[in-house]
């Protein structure tokens, strides 16, 4: 059976077979393959000969790169590529895959025309259907979002379905997307040709090559290690699919690339009586968990089921993903939603069920960049059933990533350092797996914390807070209360809780929100990464003040706000350094930045062994006393004076706090509220909780989440590093001209651009927004990522919103472009559109 | 706190499975937590869990029903796997083979399944074959206030039906062997469950109880053994004797002393049955049970019990109580239908407490045992004048298998206390009747999508009910996941396995529930020989 499918897939390609004239180039006859000597020495080595890795190697050759070498344990494009159903589909939920897919279809479309390789590219379009309203909401923002990147898409009704697919039943629909673009492809196909073209370009590719491992000398890749001999090389890809967990594992320092497979089934018939037209559009049903496209006059239909089967979790490494069992009684769930949805299908006869692997991600995003670990290392893999739409987009990003040390876009989302090694026990993947492939075809909604894999990092409050009825979200592993429900409250359940409106936590954060502007609130904020730079002498000054954008020659006990910023004046991390003593400081960044920031201060701090940079994430428990009580409550327990005399704004003071000595007190809240950040040593956390509590209570203390924490950040216009801001915003562009020190005439990374820009105007500008006509009831609430129009021109992007309790408005922030004029200008906006609903 | 109480079920939950994963049962864990449903101590006078009635709906609400934190969605329920691991892990079945083949073996297989409660569990099972005669035997053992007692009847009981059946010449033999200190004939092979306790070879100690009762036997110079009526009888009360015997006698061995104190101060009910071609022999003393399933010509199944219970509801026990004791004590021999206002059963294995006269009891026990660290105490119920009051005497019921009788259910009353004997005798049937359908083949499969789904809908379907391999696997799961209606519900099933060790002993008791099938040709065949 399974031999028949491949030859019908052959049958299909009448081009020249790829590997006869590739093994030409390299000079040996297929008999002779497996004598063929490896290079000694390349640029780049590449491994894995799917679609990313052809990509990679296609994109980095055609950027001028060629001394490149790619590797394939089994035969090219045999893997997760072969089998993937062709379905080549740019709606997607992130803006940046959106443009990645759009890549890759105008890649493909042209593919064929560049190198004389059929790929069976076909324009059919797809339909993605609505069962719910609630569907369609998140139809409505997938197009949006769509539209402004210049996808054409449109909403239709479930009448004009009809017209654009034969027999699909359609009475159970409210609507439907429509995206005329999209295409289904042959993924094998594509890879041959863009291996062809690589090779053309002076690529060696090598089949039936395993990577042993990778060598490493002093944190730079300097070459593999490969069944067949060694190559010497300064950068390595690891395009390994889903054996690419394996693969990094596989160093002798791991690199860790969290992602695991499932079994992914889908079904081929043979023929319709009448075949069914090849540019029948692809119909995507997700409230039935299924996908349907034509497939040879007859149709191609797999979907993302509830009770996946993750496999080869203990690494059963396999050349070729071959053999699986079919599983019909599994399949049976996305069978007879099938039907359901195209009932005269029922006497169409099977062909076969294919049984394809796909690799998922923590986190439903694929993963590619350098690994923090080992320079040189880089990574696209974890591609969670998109590795076609994704392949041309990601390849080309990455090639830019390799050659210019950042790729184009903003990729902060799929950058593989968002992960650290904590997310790579195999039980977390596999049970996390579990959970991300139903995603795929779930109703995304706001604020949703995944469920599994959980309780991994907590602070030694955890319990104590979780008794006093906290609700928790996940941060890089670690537990973050949202809010606190009140003993009396219930709240909906996990599922019911869905919405795209006004949640029912509303009033509780409410009430979080006016005890911290009225008396004062306890935040548990232990998650976010705190680093200590010390050093002998002034080595540690020296190199903050180069690889930061601020003057941190200040006096001793004094915050500074800062960016890291890279080359091009784009904000690495944004964080809050403290100056401790002449020759340390203490520096607090978002959570997610524990492994970017360490890795970028590792790779730019010089080899000194008088210069020590420490991770003490876990060595404080960080309380955030927000509100104009906080002042007499601490006061109160330390005995100390903690008025603005003495104690001024952003400031940092080690004192005691009830009977514990030592603890970090910063007048700072990360909200523009008064207060103060305690940072505890972990042994003391639950006595100073205590005692906060004991004797704030007559001050009105209580618990509060990052619910509140959010509202109040957003409402004062305080932009976050991940949300807002990423590497491709400088200071200048969102109003921080004041945090760099452009006049001191100090150098600091970024200055140049920054001067630059200074010099020519900024082309974007970080703006908050204050939605007048919306009924925070029965609108639609902002997320972000809504597009914003001005004068009916869309100018920008909406990177984050909240509710403001005191200005009873919603308060969006976002950046507005000018795209008429070269240069941006500050610009007002008056109004701004939640996905047209206005 | 709900959700503390949520982790802790959860948690619970987990290392129950992991407990499974272990394939044994903790039996190192330490005995001090007896759970005392059964025995009541006095000053225990009105405990609010004996109130609760074991499937009391309410409760069992409260404790799977949570408005807790959000995972628990995710965490807390078994999946039916699991449910089936746990389920599963006390199975056992056996095909039997021709022993003998002088007799024509009437027992086709059996299977028998365990799911405890208390822990650790206290109830005890056994199969084994007689060698010297031919027939085999199955028992069911209840144990109360520890699991000693029932762990010593399920190892001895046996032995002492065995060499009672004996022919003198046999028994001449064994004595020989004994004499000269040759290798004995062999008296029994066990079929056993792995994770049943492992069954010690005969002590020394109770070899020679052994001995000292087939030399009497030897000296009744009876040709061919004892009757099986006979023999069932003596068995039991001669070991019952022997266990209070043994503690009453000067023991050197400081553990054979212990245990044997143990043994004669917790109890056991006990129910087996000896098949031997179309004789089938039942001995019961306490309130496991033994039923027949019978399907009679009309094919109409019908239930056929072999034992009575022993315990307060039994009238015919109540009057031989009556008939055994002074008319004054007529109203004080049974309160709250339990013995003496203590014990359920009323006939039982060890349970000195009730067989011996006060001064007996405390001169035993002021011998230095370490009572404290054995966690026995002397009591004395009130209204105790007439010992004993409590006897091992057996209910022997004989019956002559007949082509109709198509198995044997044997069980502790921890089934019983769940389900009636038609429900157990209509899931039998229906689990034979599942068991013997197939899900429908995929082999051959349909090529058109419409029939696949239908078929993919049947094995659904057929795949939800046909899980059991085993009968009493299929029993105990309708025990403890039937709702008052009889009718399976997966969350209950799922909540019930899921309850704390403290807890689980409220909702449900030890259950061991043997199923024997007899062979309808072999008796037919038996019968037209005849």
């Amino acid at each position: 059976m399974f031999h028949q499918f491949l030859s019908i897939i052959r049958r299909q390609r009448s081009s020249p077979r790829w590997q006869n004239w590739s093994l030409a180039r390299s000079s040996a006859s297929a008999a002779k393959a497996h004598s063929v000597t490896l290079p000694a020495q390349a640029q780049v080595v590449i491994c894995g000969g799917g679609i990313m890795g052809t990509s990679v190697a296609y994109h980095l050759s055609k950027m001028g790169w060629k001394d490149i070498v790619l590797l394939e344990q089994g035969r090219l494009a045999a893997g997760s590529t072969r089998f993937c159903a062709g379905i080549l589909s740019t709606a997607r939920h992130l803006t940046i895959e959106q443009k990645m897919a759009d890549y890759s279809n105008k890649l493909y479309q042209q593919l064929e025309q560049e190198t004389g390789i059929q790929t069976g590219y076909v324009r059919t379009g797809s339909v993605f259907l609505a069962q719910t309203q609630d569907r369609l909401i998140s139809l409505k923002r997938v197009n949006s979002r769509l539209n402004v990147i210049g996808i054409p898409s449109e909403i239709i009704s479930p009448k004009k379905v009809a017209e654009l697919h034969p027999f699909l039943n359609m009475h159970d629909l409210v609507g439907a997307m429509h995206v005329p673009e999209d295409a289904v492809v042959s993924s094998a196909d594509v890879a041959l040709a863009l291996a062809s073209a690589a090779s053309q370009n002076g690529v060696q590719i090598y089949d039936r090559t395993s990577v042993l491992h990778v060598m490493v000398k002093k944190g730079q890749v300097t070459g593999v290690e490969t069944d067949k001999g060694q190559i010497e090389c300064q950068y390595f890809v690891n395009c390994a699919g889903q054996w690419a967990y394996e693969l990094g594992l596989s160093n002798e320092e791991p690199v860790s690339i969290p992602l695991h497979a499932c079994e992914h089934f889908y079904l081929l018939t043979r023929p319709l009586e009448t075949p069914l037209q090849n540019n029948t559009p692809t119909i995507v049903d997700p409230d039935g968990r299924i996908y349907i496209r034509n497939w040879q006059g007859g149709i191609l239909s797999g979907g993302f089921e509830k009770n996946p089967k993750p496999i080869f979790t203990e690494g059963k490494n396999q050349l070729e993903i071959q053999n699986l069992q079919e599983d019909w009684d599994h399949f049976e769930p996305l069978l007879s939603s099938l039907l359901r949805r195209m009932p005269e299908l029922e006497t169409l006869e099977i062909m076969k069920l294919v049984n394809c692997p796909e690799t998922f991600t923590p986190d439903m995003r694929c993963i590619m960049g350098e690994s923090p670990v080992v320079r040189g290392y880089f990574v696209l893999a974890g591609m969670n059933s998109a590795g076609l739409s994704f392949g041309g987009g990601a390849g080309k990003y990455l090639a830019e990533w390799i050659i210019h040390g950042y790729p184009s876009e903003n990729v902060w989302e799929l950058d593989l350092k968002r992960f650290g090694a904590l997310q790579s026990s195999r039980t977390f993947l596999r049970h996390r797996v579990m959970e991300v492939m139903p995603l795929i075809y779930d109703l995304k909604v706001p604020r949703w914390d995944f469920q599994t894999g959980r309780q991994l990092r907590t602070s030694p409050l955890y319990d104590r807070l979780d008794a006093q009825g906290a609700r928790w979200m996940e941060k890089h592993g670690f537990e973050r209360p949202k809010y606190f429900v009140p003993p009396d409250k219930d709240l909906l359940s996990l599922e019911q809780s869905k919405t795209f409106y006004k949640p029912d936590w509303f009033d509780i954060v409410e009430s979080e929100v006016k005890c911290c502007k009225e008396a004062v609130c306890v935040i548990d904020m232990s998650s976010f990464t705190k680093f200590e730079i010390t050093s002998t002498g002034g080595q540690a000054l020296e190199v903050l003040q180069f690889l930061f954008s601020n003057d941190l020659d200040v006096p001793v006990g004094h915050i500074v706000h800062t960016g890291m910023l890279n080359e091009a004046g784009g904000y690495e991390n944004d964080c809050s350094i403290a100056r401790l003593s002449k020759r340390s400081f203490f520096m607090i960044s978002p959570t997610d930045q524990q492994v970017h920031c360490w890795a970028w201060l590792r790779n730019h701090m010089p080899e000194d062994s008088n210069l020590v940079l420490e991770d003490v994430t876990w060595k404080y428990t960080a309380l955030n006393l927000i509100g104009p009580r906080a002042v007499d409550v601490l006061s109160e327990l330390s005995y100390a004076p903690m008025t603005p005399d003495h104690f001024p704004t952003l400031f940092c003071k080690e004192m005691s706090v009830g009977y514990a000595n030592g603890i970090r007190v910063m007048s700072m809240t990360h909200t523009g509220e008064p207060g103060f950040m305690l940072y505890i040593p972990i042994e003391y956390a639950l006595h100073v909780y205590n005692e906060v509590m004991n004797v704030g209570q007559k001050y009105g203390i209580r618990n509060a989440g990052y619910y509140a924490l959010r509202s109040l950040r957003i409402e004062k216009f305080f932009a976050f590093w991940g949300q807002d801001l990423n590497t491709l915003t400088t200071p200048l562009e969102c109003g921080r001209e004041s945090r760099v020190k452009l006049e001191k005439g100090l150098d600091f990374m970024g200055r140049d651009a920054l001067l630059l820009q200074k010099q020519n105007g900024v082309y974007k500008r970080f703006t908050m927004f204050i939605l007048e006509d919306h009924d925070t009831d029965l609108d639609l609430w902002p997320w972000w990522g809504e597009p914003i129009y001005r004068n009916g021109q869309y100018v920008g992007q909406t990177t984050s919103s909240a509710y403001s309790y005191s200005l009873e408005r919603h308060v969006c922030l976002g950046f507005v472009h000018n795209f008429s004029e070269d240069t941006g200008e500050e610009q007002v906006s008056q109004q701004i559109f939640i996905n047209g609903e206005i | 706190m709900s959700s503390t109480m949520s982790y802790w079920i959860s948690t619970s939950a987990r290392s129950c499975i992991a407990t499974l994963q272990g394939g044994r049962r903790l039996y190192s864990r330490c005995v001090s937590k007896r759970n005392l449903s059964i025995w009541r101590r006095l000053s225990w006078a009105s405990s609010p869990l004996q109130n609760s009635s074991p499937c009391g709906t309410f409760t069992l609400q409260k404790v799977y029903r949570h408005t807790s934190t959000e995972e628990e969605d995710f965490h807390l329920q078994l999946s039916p796997e699991q449910v089936n691991e746990v389920l599963r892990a006390g199975e056992s079945a056996h095909k039997i083979l021709d022993l003998d083949s002088r007799v024509p073996n009437s027992v086709l297989r059996f299977e028998s399944n365990q799911l405890a409660a208390n822990s650790p569990v206290e109830d005890r099972r056994g199969v084994a074959a007689c060698l010297q005669t031919s027939g085999l035997m199955f028992g069911v053992f209840d144990g109360h206030g520890g699991h000693a007692c029932a762990q010593a009847v399920s190892e001895r009981l046996f032995y002492y039906v065995a060499v009672s059946l004996m022919s003198h010449q046999t028994l001449e033999q064994m004595e020989g062997a004994m004499e000269n200190m040759k290798p004995m004939l062999p008296i029994l092979q066990w079929l056993k469950h792995p994770g049943d306790s492992v069954y010690k070879d005969i002590t020394s100690v109770h070899l020679e109880h052994l001995r000292v009762y087939w030399q009497e036997l030897l000296d009744l110079h009876m040709e061919m053994g004892l009757s099986i009526e006979e023999a069932l009888m003596y068995s039991f009360q001669r070991l019952d004797s022997d266990i209070s015997l043994e503690v009453q006698a000067p023991l050197e061995d400081e553990a054979t002393k212990n245990l044997s104190l143990q043994v004669a101060f917790s109890g056991a009910t006990a129910c087996m049955a000896h098949v031997n071609g179309v004789h089938l022999h039942v001995a019961n003393a306490g309130d496991c049970r033994a039923i027949l399933g019978v399907q009679g010509d009309n094919g109409m199944w019908s239930c056929l019990p072999l034992t009575h219970d022993h315990n307060a509801w039994n009238e015919a026990e109540l009057s031989r109580l009556k008939r055994e004791h002074p008319e004054t004590e007529d109203r004080t021999i049974v309160i709250d239908d339990r013995l003496l206002g203590v014990l359920m059963p009323c006939r039982a294995f060890g349970d000195v407490q009730l067989k011996w006269s006060k001064e007996l009891q405390r001169s035993v026990l002021e011998r230095g045992f370490d009572t404290e660290a054995l966690n026995i105490y002397q009591f004395t119920p009130s209204h105790y004048y007439t010992p004993p009051y409590l006897t091992a005497k057996p209910e022997i019921t004989y019956h002559r298998l007949r082509p109709q009788d198509k198995f044997l259910v044997l069980a502790s009353d921890g089934l019983w206390d769940m389900l009636g004997n038609e429900d157990v005798v209509r899931l039998v049937v229906g689990y034979l009747s599942e068991a013997g359908r197939h899900k429908p083949d995929l082999a051959q499969r349909p090529t058109k999508l419409g029939l696949m789904q239908s078929l993919l809908l049947q094995r659904k379907a057929s795949g939800l009910y046909a899980a059991d391999q085993n009968a009493a696997t299929h029993l105990i799961r309708h025990a403890i996941g039937s709702n008052e209606y009889g009718e399976m519900e997966p969350e209950r099933l799922a909540a019930m396995l899921t309850l704390p060790e403290d807890l689980a002993r409220m909702y449900r008791d030890d259950i061991t529930v043997t199923v024997v099938y007899f062979n309808s040709e072999i008796i037919d065949a038996y019968y037209r020989g005849d």
